[in-house]
Formats: C-alpha cells, structure tokens, sequence
C-alpha cells in the first residue's frame, strides 16, 4: 500500500465531494453527514458522470447525469442498475485524510 | 459469433420480445432496430389518457433511450424501411442505410383506415394511431372549436372523450346503428352511447358520412342525409388495417396481414412477423394481450426453443374512459342454443349479461360495474360448469358461496391462476409470490417486477386491493404518491406540514415529519430545500448540499463533466461592448460550442469547471449576471421589438420584457420558469406557448399562462386583460408566487394549473385583488434575499473548494 496525503477532512463539505488528480484518473473523496470518509473512482459505470458532483445521501452519491445512485461503501450501483466503480483505500492519520493507490509512484510522497 | 438481428418497427409487441429475448438468449444477438416514428417506444395504450390530459408522454415510455445504450441495441430512429433484400438478406432504410441480417423481424403495425370520402386530405383531417397525432389532436383543441369524430369504435370515442376534456365541442359520426357494436350488444351500446351523451358529446348512429367541405382546411363535415356539422377538425377512427405491403413488395406470403405460423415464422423461414401487421391462423389482432403473446412467442423461438406457439385467446375489451366503465369478452350473440342471464339497474346506469352455452360461459358483457370482468373470464377459460351457482352467477363473485360483502373478499377468493392483468397475461399468484419473495410493499414496486398493471393500467385496482391483502395495514391504497422512498408523505402534505408546524431547517423536517432516512435521498433534499427556501426567505440558509450540481455551481452540466455559461440578456437586448466580451472570453478559454439559445441568448458550452469563476470575473466586468439557465427558477423573457420598431407593435413589448426580467431574476421557483412577452398579436415572440405569456393589444396587456412546448406542447390560458404596466407586472408576480406555494417541486405551471383550475387561479389572481396584493407582496420580499447575482459572488470567493481539486497526487513531479 502506497498511502498518500492528499488534505484534511475539512477540506470537504459535509454530504459532499472534492476530487484528487492522480496517474490513474480522477478520484473523488467524499465525506457523509456523519463525517465517514469514502474514496471512489471519479467516473459513473453508466456513462462516466462525474459521481463527484451528484447528490450524496447516506452512504450512497446519486450521478449527477443520470441519478444513478453508487454506494460509496462497494461502489456498486444500487436498484435495478448494474455496474460498479471502483472503491479507493482511504484512512485519517492524525488529521490527515490519506488515500492508497494501487500503482507504485515515482518518490514516496 | 453473435448473429444479427434486424427489427423493423419499434412498438410494444417488438419491445416486449426483445425484453424476453435479453432474458432467455442473452448476448446471442447483434440487434439493430428500425423505427419510421422518430422516438424510443412508448405505450400505445396509454394515447388517450395523454389526449384527454391524464397523463404525459414521459409517463408513458416503456423503453428510453437509456435502456437501448444499455442493452447494447442499435436504434434508428425516423428511419423508414423501404426495402427488404432477402437474396443478400439486408433492409434499406429512407436515410440511405443498409443493414445486413441473420434473422429479420417485421412489425411494422397497422395503418389507420382511411374512408376515400372528397375532402379526406383537407387539412385538419387526422388519424389516431401515434404521438403525432395526438400532439395534432392537442394543438387543434387549443382553438376551443368543433370536431368530428368518425366511428364509433374503441379508438373514435377514446379519441372524442379525449378531445371534450381538452375543451372541444364533440360530435362522433357512427356508420352503425349502436356504438362498439363489435364489442357491446345493443343494450351496452345504447348506455355507452347516453353516458357521452350526459357529458355532452353528441352521438350520431346510422350516420353515413359523404364529404368533408373545405377550402384548403375543414369547415365541415358532410352527412349522406344532408346534415351538414360544422367542424375544425375530422379525425378518421374507422378501423386500422395491418401494414404489410413492405413484406408484400419483398414477396412474402400476404393475406389480410403478413401469413405467419404459430411460431410467428413468414413464408421466409428467415424472416418473422408479430404485432398488428401479422395473421395467424386466419386472425389479426389489435389488442395488447394477444400481441405479448407473440412477442413471447416470437423471442423463445429466436432464443433456440421450437416448441412454443400462438395460441388464440379471447381478449376482453376495456374502454379506457374515465368514468364510464364497459367490459366485453367473448361471443355474445344471441343462438338457439345458447341461455343468457341479464341484470340491469337502470336506476344506478348497470347493465350485465353473461352468455351461456351448455351451462358454460363464452361471453359477458358489462356496463357501469365492471369489477366481476375477471371473474367471469377466469370461469370461461376454464370452461367451468356453473350450474350450481346459477341463480346468483350474474350478482357476481362476491355472491358466492356465502361470501360477505367485503370488497377484498372477492380478490381474496380468486384462485391463484386467475388473470388479474389481461394485457401482460399476469395471474393472481404470480403478483403474490413476487409480493411475498421480493418482499414488495409499492405498487411501482409490483409493476416493475410484475409487469402486472404497468401497461393499460385498468387492473390496478385489483392490484391495489391484491396488496392490501397481503400487506394489511402496511399497504394504504388511498395514500397520495409518497415523495419518495424517505417518506409516505406525498409533497403537498409536507407543504402543509412545513407551514403549520413552521418547520424552517432540513433536519426538523426530516425529525418532525419521521423520515425513514438519516438525510433524505437526491429526490426529497432538493425539493424540501425549495420549499424552505420558498417559505421562509428571510430566515432558511439555503442548503447547497442539497441542490443539483447545476444549481450548486451555478452553470448547466454536460455530458463530458463540463458546464456551459449563459449570462443574462435582458429581454434578449444585447450590445457590441456585451458581444465583444463574449467573444474575448471564448477565444481566451478556448470555448469549443458557442450557441444562440431557443431564449434569445448566447451559450458558451464546454467550459472546465476550474474555469468557470475566470470566466465570470471576465463576463461580470463587461457588466453581465447569471443568466440562470440552469435553475428551476426564472430563466428568459423573450420579447420582440414592440412600438420602438415594429409597424404593428401596439406596446413597448421590449421595455415591459426588460422590466419584468429584471424585477423576476433570481427567484426560485418549483421548476424552471420561462416568459415571453409580444408586442401585437402576431406574438412574434411566442408567447402562448410559455409558462407566463404577455400579449401587447391596443387596449392593454392581455396576461398568458400555463402553456407548454416541451414534452408536451400546449397553448396558453388567458388570465386577463389589464391595462397598464404596473397591474401587468403585479398580476404576472402575483401568479408567479401562487405558483411558488402550491407547487410540487419540478411541477411547472400547467400542470399545477391543470391540477389546481384554471378558473380558481383566475379567481385568485384577478378577481381577488386583496388576495393578489398579497401574494405580489410575499413575492417583493422574497426577491430581497434573492437577488443577489450567484456568479460575482463566487468570484468574490465564495464557495472556492467547488472549483478546485482537493489535492494532485501520485505525478512523479508532485511527489517531489
């Protein structure tokens, strides 16, 4: 696991997004309104709307494009849809909101 | 390897076999469909409930375009086929494209009968057959003027219930001597015919029409007897006849209609035929029943299996009138051999025959009480011998075998086989395993799993009762439409709610009225967020979490995740110094779409979100606001040029436009508001078809409201005449805020008004004055907090974390 810093949990509105660029695409971290953090692929399985910018309701983000709905837990869609995205290791260390990728990067951060 | 499968036509029979074919042979087929009607398909059944104004075109889509990506189906859409190669095994469409195909399907429908009378190509002559023509049909009634309806069939007199409700004064012309005779005995026809009759739709039997007068449109319509009705519009519902003259030219056997088997098989064992345009066993069908059949047919045997068939089956006939119910099943002429038991109450308008034939029934006929049809035709498919129960078979189920009177009773007491929804053949017990092992509690909930009552929708009362029975008390079948599935509250109880219990935050909605969720869903938060920002403008902050991104960011997202800009151009005036900024910003952030809008303004489409605060700090010093575009609020007032350079203009139709727009900008509305305002009546800027129209007239300001050209298109009503600016603007911000208070959320004008009346809101608005005064008032205070331009505001740094990135991580330079 390659954890890296991106910024504080106050960085993000309750029941909303902000999105990290990273080498392997856009992610988006979410904070619910009971303060969990969640870190998904920036992209809806349906037509890569921006789950970002959707409407977040309990653990769950619904597309802005659509109203796919996507649990941010699994990151499968929910309902009758089909699809999923995929869920992005996120942890606070000492404030400190870190996200995990997968691909080993140039210099530790 | 996937084999290609062409279907020409996109109606119901050949959606519902591709539903059945993507469960039982999935993947196997490449599809590609042609469809000479330039949509996705939709409900046929439900036409007249569009006509008549109960529903609307999206409630009746059974197939959107979503669903076509998502299955992998090529749709055409307004492409005709025009020919049928089958030595190459390809089809031709109008637009010029050639298809290659393993199997082809053809279901090409039926086409409206037209009677060769002179004067059948007039205009203001329609057919009842598509969207299309319902959308004529409506248009034409928006004159208020005469029509005559010829046949008095099922579709004539749907066709004519639909156009008496949309304000048309109604004369159906009937070749016969009683109404439906196909379907009704004389006895339900002369009912039928009275129940019109007492609505005011005037009915002529054994009426044999000559001409249709007119000089380039219809004036009239011409009787063999010489009575002459007056008429703006004719619309032919004499009968359809099946389409086949494609799979005629292409040399395919044709009878009546495409000659198939009972596999649904053509005379090319390549091609198939199903829906209207095809004959089995000598019968063509128009109802929905027997053309699910052969969708289910038709997809078994391109999934592989040989044996199914087509088996034929009586369909009752239902009229799809709103209050005047008519039931009809089977063969109910009279015979020597046959016995009839008949009930009438003359005083209540009930009329019920049951026909017998060795003490088994083939046919029933009711009017006025229908709820027994079921029941009646599960004892006919059976064939049951009802000897025993003779003496009070026509009283109906619940008269049985000592039953009380308990209207569930007689659900309760089907046999789980019995058909409950006749168009998609779906039994008593497959609606109550599915309610049982999906653990189901909403009637949507049963439609999407069942199908049951989700096309024709006249068997959700069984459904309903079907589930109170299951569910007991979890199930109120009188309960409004819940929000959503945070609530069973519908909107206007939590309007209500709010109000009286002044509740001003989300969180004490959501306590005080017992949401199921911790913090709502993306359907109720928007819509509670409104109408708190509605009814408390001064105290609620308004919640941004809860609003759609477009309204959050203040700029319309597209479907590459960027937005487009749109500033406001008041009245649609605009200036070289405005133009010259546009143009500045376009080339500096390499706008790729700059667009002229449908509401005289300019769009900039493709912008990165980063960008959007840059580009209004440009736009906001060239001196422009948000145009709002995106909100479910005031968006555009058109305007023409009016008495400053029009020969015709009567007022100052630009300066009233620029007025109001800047006196309206920035409020909050149910849905988006859109306005016009024409200086004469030639409305040059189409005023009467927007949610709040102004027509300029030498006397005055006549005020327009609750038109639609969207989904729907619909004419204006008239509010008013007033006679100076001033009452314009009060009466059009008085109405604008009734609208705010009543409204559901996403509810735009005309359908609140069809809701509410037209003539309650005219009451209100303009007879009313106290009543209006305070409304116009309630309106001026909200717009002190509403005002407030959202684009400069965010360039002063409001809301900065929406533009940015949280953080750039992982790039080799970044890690440094």
């Amino acid at each position: 696991m390659n954890w890296i810093a991106i910024g504080s949990i106050d960085d993000i509105p309750a029941r909303g997004a902000r999105c990290v660029n990273t080498p392997q695409g856009r992610i988006a971290v979410f904070r619910t309104a009971d303060d969990k953090v969640f870190a998904i692929e920036d992209q809806c399985p349906h037509k890569q709307g921006p789950l970002s910018q959707g409407i977040v309701h309990g653990n769950a983000v619904t597309c802005p494009l659509h109203n796919w709905v996507i649990s941010l837990e699994t990151g499968e869609a929910q309902g009758a849809d089909e699809g999923s995205v995929k869920t992005i290791p996120v942890r606070i260390e000492g404030g400190t909101l870190q996200i995990a990728l997968a691909a080993p990067v140039g210099k530790a951060a | 390897m996937t084999e290609k499968l062409v279907i020409i036509g996109n109606g119901m029979a050949p959606g519902r076999m591709l539903e059945h074919l993507l469960e039982n042979a999935p993947g196997r087929y490449q599809v590609t469909i042609f469809n000479a009607e330039p949509r996705v398909n939709y409900d046929r059944i439900m036409l007249s409930p569009v006509l008549s104004g109960e529903k609307d075109y999206e409630q009746i889509i059974i197939h959107g375009d979503g669903w076509y990506v998502r299955n992998g189906i090529t749709l055409y859409k307004g492409h005709k086929i025009e020919a049928i190669d089958r030595t190459e095994k390809t089809v031709t469409s109008s637009l010029g494209v050639t298809q290659a195909y393993d199997k082809l399907v053809i279901a090409t429908g039926s086409n409206p009968v037209i009677i060769p009378v002179p004067g059948h190509d007039l205009a203001g002559v329609l057919t009842y057959r598509d969207l299309d023509d319902v959308n004529a049909m409506l248009l034409a009634a928006q004159s208020r003027a005469k029509a005559v309806v010829i046949g008095g069939g099922l579709l004539g007199l749907e066709a004519a219930a639909g156009l008496q409700a949309q304000g048309m004064d109604v004369t159906v012309v009937h070749l016969m001597p009683t109404l439906m005779e196909r379907q009704l005995d004389p006895a339900a026809g002369y009912l039928l015919q009275k129940a019109l009759e007492e609505r005011g739709i005037k009915v002529l039997t054994e009426a044999n029409t000559k001409a249709i007068r007119g000089n380039g449109k219809v004036e009239a319509v011409e009787l063999a007897d010489g009575t002459v009705i007056p008429a703006t519009l004719v619309v032919m519902a004499a009968g359809i006849r099946p389409n086949a003259s494609l799979a005629k030219e292409a040399g395919l056997a044709v009878n009546r209609g495409i000659v198939v088997d009972h596999g649904m098989q053509t005379s090319d064992p390549d091609i198939f035929a199903l829906g209207e345009c095809a004959e089995v066993g000598g019968h063509v069908y128009g109802l929905v029943a027997p053309l699910y059949e052969m969708a289910r047919v038709a997809a078994a045997r391109l999934g592989g299996d040989d044996g199914a068939g087509f088996l034929h089956n009586d369909t009752p006939t239902k009229l799809k009138v709103t209050g005047i119910d008519v039931y009809s099943l089977g063969d109910f002429a009279d015979g020597e051999d046959r016995e009839e038991i008949v009930l009438r109450d003359a005083a209540a308008g009930v009329y019920k025959r049951v026909v017998l034939k060795d003490n088994k029934i083939i046919g029933t006929v009711l009017f006025g009480e229908v709820a027994d049809g079921a029941w009646f035709n599960d004892l006919k498919r059976k064939s049951a011998n009802i000897s025993e129960m003779r003496e009070t078979l026509i009283f109906g189920q619940a008269y049985q075998g000592g039953a009380t009177l308990d209207p569930k009773a007689a659900v309760a007491a089907l046999p789980d086989d019995a058909e409950i929804c006749g168009c998609n053949g779906i039994c008593k017990g497959k609606i109550t395993g599915a309610i049982k092992a999906k653990g189901l509690t909403t009637l949507d909930e049963v439609r999407a799993h069942t199908k049951a009552s989700a096309s024709c929708g006249t068997c959700t009362g069984l459904v309903e009762q079907l589930m109170e029975l299951m569910l007991g008390d979890a199930f109120n079948r009188s309960a409004v439409q819940p929000m959503c599935s945070c609530t069973d509250l519908g909107h206007d109880d939590v309007r209500r709610l709010i109000e009286a219990k002044e509740l001003k935050t989300l969180p004490a909605v959501m306590q005080e009225l017992g949401w199921k969720t911790s913090c709502g869903c993306a359907k109720c938060r928007p819509a509670l967020n409104y109408y708190l920002v509605c009814d408390w403008p001064d105290e609620y902050a308004d919640d941004y979490q809860s609003r759609f991104i477009n309204e959050r960011v203040h700029a319309n997202i597209q479907k590459d995740g960027t937005f487009s800009v749109v500033p406001r151009m008041w009245g649609g005036v605009t200036s070289a110094a405005e133009l010259r900024a546009i143009a500045d910003v376009v080339d500096k952030f390499n706008v790729p779409t700059v667009k002229v809008t449908g509401g005289q303004r300019i769009d900039m489409l493709g912008i990165r979100k980063e960008d959007l605060p840059a580009v209004w700090a440009d736009l906001g010093k060239a001196g422009f606001v948000s145009g709002h575009a995106y909100a479910k609020g005031l968006r555009t007032v058109k305007t023409c040029v009016g008495t400053d350079w029009c020969r015709f203009g009567t007022q100052d139709s630009t300066g009233l436009g620029v007025r109001i727009e800047k006196f309206m900008w920035g409020s909050w509305t149910p849905a988006k508001v859109k306005m016009a305002v024409s200086g004469c009546p030639r409305n040059c800027a189409e005023a009467t078809c927007k949610d709040v129209g102004v027509i300029c007239v030498d006397s005055g300001y006549e005020i327009h409201f609750a038109g639609a050209a969207g989904l729907d298109i619909k004419g204006t009503e008239v509010l008013g005449l007033v006679k100076t600016e001033d009452e314009a603007l009060e009466h059009i911000a008085a109405l604008v805020q009734m609208y705010r208070e009543q409204a559901r959320y996403l509810e735009r004008i005309y359908k609140w008004a069809r809701r509410v009346g037209v003539e309650e809101i005219r009451r209100q608005i303009v007879q009313d004055a106290e009543k209006r005064r305070g409304y116009f008032d309630r309106f001026v205070f909200s717009q002190k907090f509403a005002q407030v331009d959202p684009w400069s505001e965010r360039v002063s740094g409001k809301d900065k974390h929406e533009f940015r990135p949280m953080a750039t991580v992982g790039f080799a330079e970044a890690a440094e």
